[in-house]
């Protein structure tokens, strides 16, 4: 083929800064086409899932108009009305919009605060035990919940807090407690989310831990051992320090993920009883996009929910740079 | 054996327990609060699952009347008998299998098929592409947007609804790329093309072969997911016929609809109660495969999410 690959040298003055961004971009055409020729089994072997993020990621994002549009199912997405900021007017002005925002952001909160810590004093403790059976044991038992369904969690934290049934309400019942119905009273429902994510997420997340706790520099604990250091102050000076990095990675996303609590968990513990507090913005959007098929409002809410959330982690990421130079991305 | 050497010997083990680097009180002591802590951890993460699995095997009687600790109570298989003679179950636990085995098929051949060529450094534009796909880590559509796209691909009610829409794990992506970058040096690759190998042929007979830990690792994670995921089942499947499982188990477990239309006062007890009793036993049995799966690769699932923290 009689392609030109290769740019002639410049003949005479020294290229100006115009011809050398030109010419930076005939070097990245040629090499894409070159790339092209060489590789084009791997770029066809990449195009059936880039095909699939455009359709299932790329085309949702365009398909969020719909937040500003009123949805007729018979002219389609992009055939229906504008309307403008209506929806999200609707939604902040209905009476739930505080109730959802304010159960939203507690749970999340409340969630990253009791399990943020919990997996690292775990994976602390773990290390300080080098090797053995009790070591092997605490970790296959506690990272085993993980692996259990949401629905089977949840079905066991029912069937645990049960009046009737239930193992937690036999336990207080020894004390002369009379017997609560945990889940009908909306004030223990925060706990019981969060506790329960707890049982089922701390051994995962004390993984991630442990490997950063193997990196940290066997020197440093030999000096601070030869200085006299006791256990607990080789965990503070030494320990904390090396896993800090990773940790403040974990916390960023947790925060950035705050808008984003699981749908799953609450829609399940959710009933009529404990309602006020349990509804919070995903299960809202499944209510009035699915089941009310009010797609626009439904479309206004997630969008809301979504931007919340981007903001929050860019923040987040930004606060974190700058205090401790770890972020996301460089 | 003469009683100097055994003196001698004495003598030698309490030199060298001299020598050894002992720990002070304060790390004793601090030592006990550690496998004290551990041992808490331990108990809170196991009583619950004993709880369960005693309850299943003790009878319905027994269960009802809460009098079930940490160990079967009148010893009976009634649930599992109840389980297995449901066939809404069984009909849900073969669904179950075939989304799982299909989806992480799918799953497996699309993460590798993004994820080697975007490893390659001879590749242009992979860069653009890895933050094309990291961006929808960051934001996405929401729930409707996506519901109208499964709508209009026309998935909507079939079983294909639980396998395309999520068949992209960004994780696992990252995870494979990573993998395939620290793994395959380019001196390879190159190596291979001055022997005639093509691309294709490479990845095939090279690269899978030598990637083959790290598949497992993203295929377990794929087949996980979809063992254990029900919400996308909720809102694309209408026909029961299609319910995975944990559809399944929720209707059971938590919407309370198992029960027929009983007559007297004796039988609604009873079903009452065998109903009480098949909860447990259904939860041992939709856990078990995971469980039993697990501790075999629990090690190589730690390597897979050590992968993935590595940035880059």
């Amino acid at each position: 083929m009689a392609v030109l690959t290769s740019i002639p040298p410049p003949v005479g003055e020294a290229p100006t800064r115009r011809r050398r961004r030109r010419r930076s971009e005939r070097v990245t055409v040629t090499r894409l086409r070159r790339s092209l020729r060489r590789h084009w089994t791997l770029y066809l072997l990449m195009a059936v899932p880039l095909v699939w993020f455009g359709v299932f990621k790329y085309i949702p994002m365009a398909n969020a108009v719909l937040a500003f549009k009123n949805y007729n199912v018979v002219r389609g997405i992009w055939g229906s009305q504008w309307v403008g900021w209506q929806n999200f007017e609707l939604f902040f002005q209905n009476p739930v919009f505080w109730t959802l925002v304010k159960n939203t952001f507690l749970l999340s909160v409340y969630t990253v605060a009791a399990s943020f810590p919990l997996a690292i004093i775990l994976a602390l403790a773990l290390n300080e035990i080098r090797v053995g059976l009790f070591k092997k044991t605490v970790q296959l038992v506690t990272y085993a919940p993980y692996f259990i369904s949401t629905v089977v969690v949840v079905s066991m934290t029912i069937l645990m807090l049960s009046p009737r049934l239930g193992l937690v309400n036999d336990a207080i019942g020894l004390f002369g407690v009379p017997a609560i119905d945990f889940l009908g009273n909306p004030d223990y429902f925060r706990h019981i989310y969060v506790w329960s994510d707890v049982w089922q997420t701390t051994g995962y997340s004390a993984v991630i831990y442990l490997a950063a706790l193997a990196g940290v520099d066997p020197a440093l604990h030999e000096s601070a051992k030869i200085d006299g250091a006791t256990r607990w102050q080789r965990i503070r000076h030494v320990d904390l320090p090396g896993i800090m990095p990773t940790a403040v990675i974990i916390l960023v996303l947790a925060v950035g993920n705050i808008m984003a609590i699981g749908f799953e968990k609450a829609f399940l513990l959710q009933n009529p009883l404990n309602l006020s507090e349990s509804e919070i913005i995903a299960t809202y959007v499944y209510k009035t996009g699915l089941l009310n098929a009010d797609f626009s409002l439904a479309t206004a809410v997630g969008l809301f929910n979504s931007v919340i959330n981007l903001v929050l982690l860019l923040g987040v990421n930004t606060i974190a740079k700058r205090i401790t130079g770890n972020g996301l991305w460089s | 054996m003469s009683a100097e050497t055994l003196t001698s010997k004495r003598i030698e083990r309490r030199a060298a327990r001299a020598r050894r680097i002992r720990d002070s009180r304060t790390d004793r002591v601090f030592m006990f609060c550690v496998y004290l802590l551990l041992t808490v951890f331990l108990l809170v993460v196991l009583l619950p699952l004993v709880y369960i699995v005693a309850s299943s095997f003790s009878s319905p009687e027994a269960v009802s009347a809460g009098r079930v600790t940490f160990w079967p109570v009148e010893f009976s298989l009634r649930g599992y008998k109840a389980v297995f003679e449901n066939p809404q179950i069984i009909q849900g636990y073969a669904n179950s299998l075939f989304y799982t085995v299909v989806g992480t098929v799918v799953s497996v051949v699309m993460t590798i098929a993004i994820a080697y060529p975007m490893s390659r450094r001879t590749l242009v534009g992979r860069n653009l592409v890895m933050s094309l796909i990291l961006f929808t880590m960051l934001f996405t559509g929401g729930l409707i947007p996506t519901y109208l796209v499964v709508q209009q691909a026309g998935l909507l009610d079939t079983r294909w609804a639980l396998i395309v829409p999520q068949a992209i794990g960004v994780w696992q992506v990252i995870i494979a790329r990573t993998y395939f970058r620290t793994v395959i040096p380019e001196e390879l690759v190159e190596a291979s093309q001055l022997d005639g190998c093509g691309d294709l042929r490479f990845l095939w007979s090279v690269v899978i072969p030598l990637a083959k830990p790290m598949i497992a690792v993203i295929a377990l994670m794929y087949a996980i997911y979809q063992w254990n995921s029900y919400f996308d089942a909720l809102i694309y499947l209408k026909n029961p016929d299609l319910f995975p499982l944990q559809i399944v188990l929720r209707n059971i477990l938590i919407l309370n609809t198992y029960s027929g239309g009983a007559i007297d006062a004796s039988v609604v007890l009873q079903r009452q109660q065998l109903a009480d009793l098949l909860k447990y036993s259904l939860i041992v049995v939709a856990s078990v495969p995971v469980l039993i799966i697990y501790p075999f690769v629990a090690r190589y699932f730690t390597k897979g999410i050590m992968i993935g923290a590595v940035k880059g």
